[in-house]
């Protein structure tokens, strides 16, 4: 899936930010969009081409509005990955409605004989936040904490 | 990024004033501290607009101050001081920042560089072992639901306690390694199931544990009252925060304050600012929740003080009394405090944020501790690991001018990604190596993001904050051996 996606189009981007690290993610519809952010914060933690799909887990996440919907997603992946050591390499968005998200995630526990992380990200954060559409296709900015 | 082309007034050689009518809204002006030199980099990307910003929030008093280590953060500029009156102002959690209470403590011996230089490699390896650091790490102590709750409301005393470290470095620990407001009922069960495995971990990022000799000497009699006397004498910085706990505090209450910025009809510029009122439930939860990872962070750093004092005396056949391994003192780096400051010769209470900034009392003030009544705080600042760090001292003008406060430490220039793009770790490695400079790092293509190029020169940032007067410098130290998560 995410090769393919890599293949089709852009999924997303990593950019700089002075002590911290953020993605632009894309989607041709929302879920997609917020299948990609989910991808591109895994590929920050680890590589992802190295996770396997292992176990799943079904998440429902609920917020203000959309942008801090996928502020809270991120959160709540990384908040798995810190607490049950969860690396994640495919999300499947089961429904999405602009203040609540239920999604199935693919992926395996991580270990450290097989997986090598990369970058330690703490919170996903409002900063510079921003989730647009343009013409048929959407696109996010999202800040993370490291 | 844009370069920020506003207006800065010259105060004098150290001061840059924002004019308060820079923007509507502001509700008063903005202060930074720097050198007509550093200026250049600081309006490189928009940080003097996040100063300029700051300025908004409800209750503000002074300045929207900046040290000259800022940099660009969230919301709030990192190296940020801002003090809001209790009672009209706001709290934020974006000014004291996702790692709460993240800070540094200094352990001082009887060692010269002579006797520790040949032994450094063992050292390094024995502090990599003992001390839990690094991506994903988890602490080699168990603490229980129970345990956290007392840990949250103890702080290092907690860890004091169970026999990890003396009672007298509570005494050398700015409010005594805790914050007496502290309310577990105000923590959420995500953020203490991230706080179990992680407490007693060093962590990773900029977080650092080095060994450091001392290079130069610039006040003496302050210096002998820290119990620094030679050149080549070995001290032991540790750099941690509030790990994960306090990344989920902050998280949480973002999303409180998110509602309390409607509820109560805040304007603000930036979301990131989010903030309600101090003597609001949300602005008191926040504090008492705030406190808690306050603690956390101090029961962290007491423990892996413990756990330094321990490999230093494995390896060198010690006790740690007899190396002398005193505690010189440990400040909050990111934090929020109810004091009291004279403002306009009346005096008031106020929250002061610290972001990324040190408390900088001076002598005489009723909360710097006995030991040091005389000469004023131990203000500690980190620099990269590759230049050196300072030992400085609260002043009276700092008391004066910016709440008490004053830089915490180099301030990043390069982003990590451009840091990871033109250097590698392990050339920073072999670079550190050759002089005479120990790495052990868990992750080592990360070490680049850490480098040196990748930070201002600190010795630019403690002579601006000396010659301005808001703190005084008493040594520099330089690595010797550093252990990076």
């Amino acid at each position: 899936m995410y090769n393919e996606l890599r293949e089709m189009k852009k999924a997303f981007e990593i950019i700089d930010h002075t002590a911290d690290v953020g993605i632009i993610a894309y989607g041709v519809d929302i879920k997609e969009l917020f299948s990609n952010a989910g991808l591109a914060l895994f590929s920050l933690i680890a590589e992802v081409a190295s996770v396997e799909e292992k176990l799943h887990l079904n998440l429902k996440v609920c917020s203000e509005d959309r942008d801090s919907l996928l502020v809270e997603w991120l959160n709540e992946l990384i908040y798995l990955f810190d607490v049950k050591h969860i690396l994640f390499s495919r999300f499947e968005i089961k429904s999405l409605t602009h203040n609540e998200l239920k999604a199935t995630c693919y992926g395996e526990e991580f270990d450290p004989m097989k997986h090598q992380l990369k970058t330690g990200i703490k919170a996903a954060t409002y900063h510079m936040l921003k989730l647009d559409k343009n013409g048929d296709s959407y696109k996010a900015q999202i800040i993370l904490d490291i | 990024m844009t370069r920020w082309q506003g207006q800065l007034i010259k105060l004098d050689d150290y001061r840059w004033k924002i004019p308060e009518n820079y923007k509507t809204g502001m509700r008063v002006p903005g202060l930074i501290y720097a050198s007509k030199e550093m200026l250049e980099s600081i309006r490189d990307d928009q940080t003097p607009e996040q100063v300029a910003n700051v300025a908004f929030l409800p209750g503000i008093v002074g300045y929207s101050f900046a040290m000259p280590d800022i940099h660009w953060g969230y919301g709030f500029p990192i190296g940020g001081v801002a003090a809001m009156d209790i009672k009209d102002g706001v709290v934020s959690p974006g000014g004291v920042g996702y790692d709460i209470n993240c800070g540094v403590r200094l352990l001082r011996t009887s060692l010269s560089r002579d006797e520790v230089q040949p032994r450094i490699n063992e050292l390094i390896n024995e502090l990599f072992l003992n001390v839990p650091s690094g991506l994903g790490s988890e602490g080699k102590i168990r603490v229980s639901q129970k345990e956290m709750n007392q840990l949250m409301v103890e702080g290092a005393r907690w860890a004091v306690k169970r026999g990890l470290g003396f009672e007298e470095d509570l005494d050398a620990t700015e409010e005594g390694g805790c914050l007496s407001r502290a309310d577990p009922d105000k923590i959420s069960s995500k953020a203490t199931k991230r706080g179990m495995p992680q407490a007693g971990t060093l962590g990773s990022g900029n977080h650092f544990l080095e060994i450091q000799a001392v290079k130069e000497i610039f006040d003496h009699h302050i210096a002998s009252i820290m119990g620094i006397t030679e050149i080549g004498q070995i001290l032991i910085l540790i750099h941690t925060g509030s790990r994960g706990f306090g990344h989920e505090v902050c998280t949480d209450y973002l999303r409180v304050m998110e509602g309390a910025v409607s509820k109560y009809g805040i304007k603000l510029p930036d979301r990131q600012l989010a903030c309600a009122p101090i003597e609001s439930s949300e602005g008191k939860d926040y504090l008492a929740a705030m406190a808690c990872a306050a603690n956390y962070a101090w029961a962290n750093r007491q423990c892996i003080a413990h756990w330094v004092r321990e490999s230093f005396s494995k390896v060198l056949g010690k006790s740690p009394e007899a190396l002398n391994m005193k505690q010189i003192y440990d400040v909050a780096h990111n934090i929020a405090k109810i004091e009291e400051h004279a403002i306009d010769g009346r005096k008031l209470k106020v929250c002061v944020h610290r972001k990324g900034a040190t408390r900088a009392f001076p002598a005489g003030h009723k909360d710097v501790p006995t030991l040091y009544k005389e000469v004023g705080q131990p203000v500690l600042v980190p620099g990269d690991m590759g230049r050196c760090s300072f030992v400085a001292v609260g002043t009276q003008k700092a008391m004066d001018e910016s709440f008490g406060s004053t830089c915490h430490g180099a301030g990043r220039t390069l982003s990590r990604g451009a840091a990871k793009r033109s250097m590698k770790g392990i050339d920073i490695a072999r670079e550190l190596e050759s002089r005479g400079i120990t790495v052990k790092a868990g992750n080592i293509p990360s070490l680049a993001e850490e480098a040196s190029q990748a930070y201002k020169d600190i010795t630019e940032v403690m002579d601006v904050v000396h010659r301005a007067g808001i703190s005084k410098k008493v040594a520099m130290a330089i690595p010797i051996g550093v252990i990076k998560g």
